[in-house]
């Protein structure tokens, strides 16, 4: 344990579970994203698919939990990094041209308005505490209608704006992020470097077309 | 007095084992209760506290960068020998012991020579296990390359860094044993004096260099692996910090300087652009195989531009006088080539002093593409330092001072004439005679550190009897006394001139009468000349700040202050050497084609130096040069 | 050519310091930036001020000595030099240029614009070594390294230990150093018994010198003379997992 407790405390260690919870929580939006896309599909396909999520709630809830241990651990670990690191360097320079890319120098800042858009979205959308006329929305079956739900909650255009600024920050995030997260686990290398770096931008831009596409088409009332 | 080398007696390949056979051992219980105190930490310094801290002994180590690692040795790039014989190409260890010989001009001590090449072999060994990446074949094994003229292929590099990673090779050794607790090291300390107790070394006076802190520090034997002078000259290759301070202050203690006036010059470096010029780099030798080296017919065509110059009024010099070898001409030999060329008033660029090394016929025969491959890296460092592209435009190029060959004057088991004091690498004098060859001062460094003193430093342990001093002794106080009025004399000079200005001055004068070539007119101006600089500088140096912390106006200033005595000894050895051997040319004594004329018959001996005050006339001992395997005979490049 | 320096002055490590400007005049443009700081320092001199005190000493770019932060980039514009290598064409007639020290926690200013580097010196303690005394080596040709390792081996070990990826890291972090020197032995055969034990100690000592970690900005990379690439971060990354699964989890003895 004491063993464990030195390699994760360590500074590569703690890359590393940044690394690790990285990869899991990309797998999730991944997921998710698809999840969310079926929408396009009608009614049917995505209150069956939200339907399907919630078959058992001991598996929803284990999930639920793992998910918001994996956050807890991206976040806390990430916030001792930035603490750690900003004593590592007190002064600061007069003058200073740095060759670091923006997004790389941001990650903190975006990855915790990322955050606080996650917790809006859960309060929104699951829980329902900015929105209780969603607890009433019910479909023929007597199943929650998620999919009027999302045009509901999507119908108002400043709801659909903050949405995709939250989604534009999260890609930002994810375009250095995937790539930073195969660094800290040993995966980039000079000759993967360009492909990674490229696919991590690529992927950045999928999630933010797959997922603004969703408030978007709501908004635009291309989905009806 | 005439000195006794210690040489073991037997034939000459049997001497080394015959010594070690016959050596006074300290058993390992007893090591750890002896301290020995190790300057420097170059090649030479580190893998001997390296070796020495693993034998068991406390080593004391110190070096006066912020870090062991910056040793200049960190800047040769060629390679390291050692007769492997792995190329089959008919090496072997008589080859390259005899090779150094007649490269050293006979002028080395024959049985030291014999084991730097024995030993040799187990160096590319250790280094290897250590992980210096040397270049390897596809197979996996180690590559050479030939170097310096040598008719085989024993030289071994890493890329153009092989000082730079045997330096980390014995950087690693050195910190593993800090880590170890064996080794205490002293980042930024300097040694400025000697402590000697009934006329053994016992111990070093150093300076904090970050605090200003004077200290003793005793042990029961002192090492010093400090480097060559070369910048008594002031512009050389050497690294701007290097300084002769260490082994001047010993042999202003009482340890014999030997051939001081064997300095080495290379001839392809770049040549200084203007006054405020600091160092001068070097450039491979390596581009003679290609580039000619030429000045104008005539004196007022030097300020055109070298690319309107006609063929018909250009003078390859080298090519003219030397046929045979032309622009591949020794280094000595075209180094007083160049020289010659410009003194006659056709030196090309600031000042006049360069000559050009033309590329423009390689490239016609060629095409630029295949000599990009050769030296490309070469042409990059020549346009970074010159901003001019010598694809286009001629190199400038000049000889500068490169390595010294003199030192402090050791026996066959690297101890001065002070008992106890032990002197490796280029400090010393032992093993390049009058001229060194390329790549064999990466491999005297570390035989010299890793081989050599680990197995003599306890013959002379063993039979000590005496306790070291306290670091508090009559004889510590005394040396930290005279260190501090040492540097309050020179924080209070407060003249008008810059302690550079001096350096400057000194080395000028070295360069123009005690470089290339000498003769006994010039030695004796610079012989009535530095007393007069080292007189004005004690009256007019200005030193800033104060003794108590981080101060390099003072550091230097000391620096300098021993090179304008050590200066003097060097004219007086080269005014006394009356014969041209490898570095040292005597105009007076050449051949009718301008080689070097030797006088075996009066020099084939080391004169060793004793110190009688500054301005008092040194003593001279000579060891002379028993020569039992090899026979004398002349260099010729013909 | 005339530039204005700006530069960092500092008595000691315990007094605070700040910014001085001076004027360097009718420089030559082949002057290198050490060269320009030697004249602007015989100037002082001349006038009974204390020069500016700065690192240096091989001026060819391979000792590592010389670590100027110009103009707000380790060892000035020009890419892959040391501060040694950088010469005055870099820079326009007219110019001001900042000067400052390397900046990190572990690297503490001792006086004006020399920094005390000797954590790196401890990390190398800790690890950076392959034991083996001297006399114990087998032949050199005993063990074949493949030339590409070899080569990459070389690659790592060419880092020069000048700081410069620690002052341009944000979070002044020994990253690129400390992976080139565990990449420098890591990759070769000879190297292979302790490297578990190796990369655990470098990294132990690496945060406990109060270096920062790696965001993977690559500035380092940027930065370094002598052109050490990330990729060795990366090596590191992964040979510190294993090791850890390694040693720490299965407490495989390696």
């Amino acid at each position: 344990m004491k063993a464990l407790l030195q390699v994760v405390t360590s500074s590569v260690g703690k890359k590393i579970l940044m690394g690790v919870s990285g990869v899991l929580l990309v797998a999730f939006i991944t997921v998710h994203m698809l999840g969310n896309l079926q929408i396009f599909l009608g009614e049917h396909a995505l209150n069956g698919y939200a339907h399907f999520l919630k078959i058992s709630p001991e598996l929803l809830w284990g999930f639920r939990l793992a998910m918001l241990g994996i956050v807890a651990v991206h976040v806390l670990v990430a916030l001792a990094l930035t603490l750690e690191n900003r004593g590592a360097r007190p002064v600061a320079y007069a003058r200073e041209k740095s060759a670091a890319s923006y997004a790389s120098r941001t990650m903190i800042v975006g990855g915790l308005v990322v955050v606080v858009f996650a917790i809006y979205h859960l309060l929104h959308f699951t829980a329902h505490t900015t929105n209780p006329e969603f607890d009433t929305l019910l479909d023929a079956g007597g199943q929650p209608d998620v999919y009027r739900m999302v045009l509901e909650g999507f119908s108002n255009g400043w709801v659909s704006l903050f949405y995709v600024l939250g989604v534009a920050l999260l890609s930002w995030h994810l375009s250095h992020g995937v790539s930073s997260m195969c660094q800290s686990l040993g995966l980039r290398n000079r000759r993967s470097a360009w492909l990674i770096d490229r696919a991590a931008v690529g992927f950045a831009l999928v999630v933010f077309a797959g997922m603004a596409a969703v408030p978007a088409a709501v908004y635009f009332k291309l989905i009806a | 007095m005439e000195l006794n080398g210690n040489v073991p007696s037997g034939p000459l390949a049997q001497k080394w084992s015959e010594y070690i056979r016959h050596s006074k051992l300290v058993n390992p219980a007893n090591k750890r209760k002896f301290e020995i105190i190790v300057v420097g930490t170059g090649l030479a310094g580190s893998s001997a506290a390296a070796t020495l801290a693993e034998l068991g002994y406390k080593v004391k180590a110190y070096c006066y960068h912020d870090s062991p690692r910056r040793a200049h040795s960190v800047a040769a790039q060629g390679g390291i020998n050692a007769a492997k014989n792995y190329q089959n190409d008919g090496d072997s260890v008589y080859r390259l012991f005899y090779d150094t010989v007649k490269g050293g001009d006979f002028r080395a001590r024959e049985s030291n020579v014999h084991r730097l090449a024995e030993v040799s072999v187990s160096i590319i060994d250790q280094c290897a296990a250590q992980g210096v990446p040397f270049a390897r074949e596809y197979g996996g094994t180690l590559a050479n390359r030939s170097f310096g003229g040598a008719q085989v292929s024993r030289t071994f590099y890493a890329r153009g860094q092989t000082g730079q990673q045997l330096l980390l090779g014995a950087y690693q050794a050195l910190s593993r044993q800090i880590g170890l607790g064996a080794v205490q090291m002293f980042n930024r300390h300097e040694m400025l004096d000697l402590i000697v107790v009934n006329g053994h070394a016992k111990g070093i006076v150093t300076r904090n260099l970050a605090t200003g802190e004077i200290k003793a520090h005793t042990a029961d034997a002192v090492v010093l692996a400090t480097g060559g002078y070369g910048n008594c000259w002031n512009l050389s290759t050497y690294g701007r910090q290097s300084n002769a301070t260490a082994i001047w202050r010993a042999h202003k203690k009482g340890a014999l300087f030997a051939n001081p006036c064997y300095a080495q010059i290379h001839p392809t470096c770049i040549p200084r652009s203007g006054d405020y010029q600091s160092k001068l780099t070097l450039m491979s030798e390596s581009l003679r195989n290609d580039g000619r080296v030429w000045v104008p017919k005539r004196r007022e065509d030097c300020g055109k531009h070298p690319n309107d110059i006609p063929e018909a009024d250009r003078d390859y010099y080298l090519e003219r006088k030397y046929p045979s070898f032309g622009n591949l001409a020794p280094r000595d030999i075209s180094s007083r080539a160049a020289k010659e060329a410009c003194d006659d008033g056709r030196g090309v660029g600031p000042g006049g002093r360069g000559v050009y090394l033309d590329f423009s016929e390689a490239i016609q025969r060629l095409g630029q593409h295949k000599v990009e491959e050769r030296y490309g890296n070469l042409f990059d460092i020549y346009k970074e330092i010159t901003g001019e592209d010598a694809y286009r435009v001629p190199m400038r190029i000049y000889p500068a001072i490169h390595y010294t060959m003199g030192g402090l004057w050791v026996d066959y088991g690297l101890m001065s004439n002070l008992p106890g004091l032990f002197v490796l690498g280029e400090a010393n004098f032992s093993d390049h005679g009058a001229n060194r060859l390329g790549a064999s001062a990466l491999m005297q460094g570390l035989s010299d550190g890793y081989f050599v003193i680990p197995n003599t430093i306890n013959n002379y342990l063993a039979a000590q009897k005496e306790k070291r001093p306290a670091a508090d002794s009559a004889e510590s106080a005394q040396a930290v006394a005279d260190v501090q009025a040492g540097i309050k004399k020179l924080l209070g000079i407060n003249g008008r001139r810059t302690v550079s200005d001096f350096h400057k001055e000194l080395g000028n004068l070295l360069w123009e009468k005690c470089g290339m070539a000498r003769d006994k007119d010039g030695l004796e101006q610079a012989l009535r000349e530095i007393p007069r600089i080292r007189e004005a500088f004690w009256r007019d140096a200005k030193v800033t700040g104060e003794g108590e912390d981080l101060n390099q106006a003072l550091e230097k200033a000391g620096r300098v202050a021993d090179f304008l005595e050590l200066a003097e000894l060097i004219c007086q050895d080269a005014l006394h050497r009356e014969e041209s051997c490898g570095g040292h040319f005597r105009s007076e004594y050449q051949t009718e084609d301008g080689e070097a004329l030797r006088q075996d018959d009066k020099f084939a001996y080391v004169a060793a130096w004793e110190f009688k005050g500054v301005g008092a006339p040194p003593v001279l001992h000579k060891e002379m040069l028993n020569y039992e395997e090899v026979k004398l005979a002349t260099r010729s490049y013909k | 050519m005339n530039v204005k320096l700006k530069v960092w002055r500092q008595a000691s490590g315990q007094q605070s310091g700040g910014f001085e400007e001076y004027e360097a005049k009718e420089l030559n443009p082949n002057m290198s930036f050490l060269e320009m700081l030697d004249e602007v320092n015989e100037e002082l001199i001349q006038a009974g001020k204390e020069p500016i005190t700065f690192e240096h000493d091989c001026r060819e770019g391979i000792c590592g000595s010389c670590s100027l932060m110009i103009g707000g980039e380790p060892h000035g514009p020009e890419y892959r030099v040391a501060s040694c290598q950088t010469y005055m064409r870099s820079f326009k007639d007219g110019d001001v240029i900042t000067i400052e020290p390397f900046r990190s926690k572990a690297f503490p200013v001792l006086k004006d614009l020399v920094v005390d580097r000797s954590a790196f010196d401890r990390i190398i303690q800790a690890g950076g070594f392959i034991s083996v005394s001297t006399g114990s080596a087998p032949d050199a040709n005993s063990i074949p390294v493949p030339k590409v390792s070899a080569d990459l081996s070389m690659d790592a070990a060419a880092c020069i230990g000048c700081g410069a990826c620690v002052a341009s890291c944000k979070n002044g972090a020994a990253m690129l150093f400390a992976s080139a020197k565990a990449a420098h032995l890591n990759l070769l055969p000879q190297g292979q018994a302790e490297k578990d034990r190796r990369v655990l100690a470098i990294v132990e000592t690496m945060d406990a010198q109060g270096f920062g970690s790696c965001s993977n900005t690559y500035a380092c990379e940027s930065a370094c003379p002598k052109g050490i690439t990330v990729d060795f971060i990366a090596k590191l990354n992964r040979d510190y997992a294993l090791a850890s699964v390694r040693t720490k989890l299965l407490g495989a003895a390696a």
